[in-house]
């Protein structure tokens, strides 16, 4: 039987603060904070609003879409995991609700990625209990 | 309470080594210690505050290094910002001697990050704990990357080039050629920069600091005693720090520390941009040293592509910059903050022999630490021999 393959890349550290998150994230839905006192809207989630430090959140399901706002194709990482994937792209991709989040565009080839350009959210489960939100050209 | 021309950099010490596989870091640390003392004309009995940190130490390194050479000081301080931490030591020891907490100040650092082939820029940060990180490592973020991420995004913001980013390296290189201890010393042009391999979209190979071995120190005293030393006290009269981050997502990623400590450092000196004789900019890589000057103030944002070009930042031109050729020639064994504030003084002595800076009377050095494109640190300071 094969054996499957062990995934290399560095994963992400789960912890009570951080799990509702991810756990959104494996079942294929991304979320937002936005604070109930301030209305101040925050990424990555965290307990408290860091504008006036209130606990009172509220989840918004985030529409997966944004647009590129920067990025690198990368051509050398030393890291296990990253060096058997080169050139892979790194980006921040501006929500449609605002945030800006670090990501990875998929699906097309480095140099058909543009600064403004419209991409889409794409769930890639890479471990039972870890699912990352990347992204693709919007169809 | 002003901290302004209370204390000043009285030894300085820039290891000579650039590969040191013979040499432990802390046998570097003790090393410089040494040459700064001298250099200041002062023993190891004189110091009673210690500032250190580093990429090889331990979580208390600062007390390991204590132990090292047997020291007993009255003031601590192991911030560790980055690479703009000893610069922000140099602050902070201004002001522990301004407030009587400690009267010699040590600073030191030392790293063998290239005979321990450390993958400072491109080996990747998993394993960190912070909740940021989360978000980013599994992505694959690198030093450069980062970087290069503010890179582009100035490209398409302002029409920056890869060519202008290239005219940084260049001058960087010409200044190393005159400086003996650099460790690249021949001339390059800017068409070997653009014919450099891509390390990181758009930087290449060349817009990237080299990794050395190294290490270096300073001596920082309070004015009344730095009259009597050995060489001429070079005044600390302006300083500020900074942090940038992801700001909950909202961040405005070209605008960087540098504008809000660049700001504080003036303020307190009482200086303008067109004091500033010579700076010490943090060259991780070129596009750090265009941001860096945008947001000091030295120009507009945007015009950064124009203002590094036509030998602007050259030790003979209008603003002369890292002139012992910067991290991206000379040396960067992991952090180099310590070498700005070593380079400004021994400009602000007139002791740069054929790179020396003509009349050169007040110097701006600043550290960034961290990466651009994720979160950093960024401490500035001013410096006068007046």
């Amino acid at each position: 039987m094969a054996q499957e393959k062990k995934y290399a890349k560095p994963l992400p550290h789960l912890d009570e603060e951080n799990r509702p998150w991810w756990e959104a994230l494996k079942r294929h839905e991304l979320y937002l904070q936005k604070c109930r006192d301030c209305a101040a809207i925050r990424y990555y989630p965290r307990a408290q609003c860091p504008e006036c430090l209130s606990p009172r959140t509220e989840w918004i399901r985030a529409s997966g879409r944004g647009k590129v706002y920067t990025f690198t194709a990368t051509w050398q990482n030393q890291a296990a995991g990253f060096r058997e994937s080169i050139p892979y792209v790194m980006a921040y991709v501006q929500l449609d609700e605002g945030p800006k989040m670090l990501t990875n565009i998929i699906d097309c080839g480095p140099e058909q990625v543009k600064i403004g350009m419209p991409v889409e959210v794409v769930y890639e489960d890479v471990t039972a209990e870890v699912t990352l939100a990347k992204f693709r050209p919007a169809r | 309470m002003s901290i302004s021309r209370k204390a000043a950099v009285v030894g300085v010490y820039e290891h000579p080594t650039r590969f040191a596989p013979d040499k432990t870091m802390y046998q570097i640390m003790a090393e410089s210690a040494r040459g700064a003392l001298d250099d200041a004309g002062l023993t190891i009995k004189d110091v009673d505050g210690l500032f250190t940190t580093g990429i090889g130490m331990g979580a208390m390194g600062i007390v390991g290094f204590c132990d090292y050479l047997n020291l007993t000081p009255n003031y601590l301080d192991s911030t560790s910002i980055g690479g703009s931490s000893f610069v922000a030591h140099t602050e902070h020891a201004a002001g522990a001697i301004a407030s009587g907490l400690c009267e010699v100040a040590l600073i030191v650092y030392g790293s063998s990050a290239a005979s321990q082939r450390f993958a400072v820029g491109t080996g990747g940060f998993g394993g960190s704990p912070d909740p940021c990180d989360q978000y980013e490592v599994p992505f694959g973020v690198t030093t450069v990357g980062s970087y290069a991420m503010i890179a582009q995004r100035h490209m398409y913001e302002y029409g920056t080039t890869s060519e202008q980013l290239a005219e940084i390296a260049v001058t960087m290189r010409l200044h190393a050629s005159m400086n003996p201890e650099a460790k690249y010393r021949d001339p390059i042009t800017v068409e070997d920069v653009m014919a450099s391999r891509i390390i990181s979209s758009p930087l290449h190979l060349l817009d990237c600091c080299i990794i050395s071995d190294g290490g270096g120190a300073l001596i920082v005293t309070s004015a009344a005693r730095a009259r009597d030393l050995k060489k001429k006290p070079v005044y600390i009269i302006g300083s500020g720090e900074a942090v940038r981050h992801a700001a909950r997502g909202t961040r405005d990623f070209l605008e960087i520390a540098a504008a809000q400590s660049g700001r504080l450092a003036f303020e307190r000196a009482g200086v303008a941009h067109k004091d500033i004789d010579m700076a010490m900019v943090y060259d991780s890589f070129t596009i750090t040293v265009l941001a860096t000057l945008e947001n000091l103030g030295f120009c507009k944002r945007g015009e950064g592509g124009a203002f590094v070009s036509g030998g602007r930042l050259r030790f003979d031109g209008e603003l002369p910059l890292n002139t012992d050729g910067g991290g991206l020639s000379s040396n960067h064994p992991g952090m180099r903050g310590i070498f700005l504030v070593i380079e400004a003084t021994k400009q602000l002595r007139g002791e740069c022999g054929p790179r020396q800076v003509k009349d050169c009377k007040v110097a701006l050095a600043h550290g960034t630490g961290g990466t651009l494109g994720t979160r950093h640190s960024g401490a500035t300071l001013i410096l006068t021999n007046q």
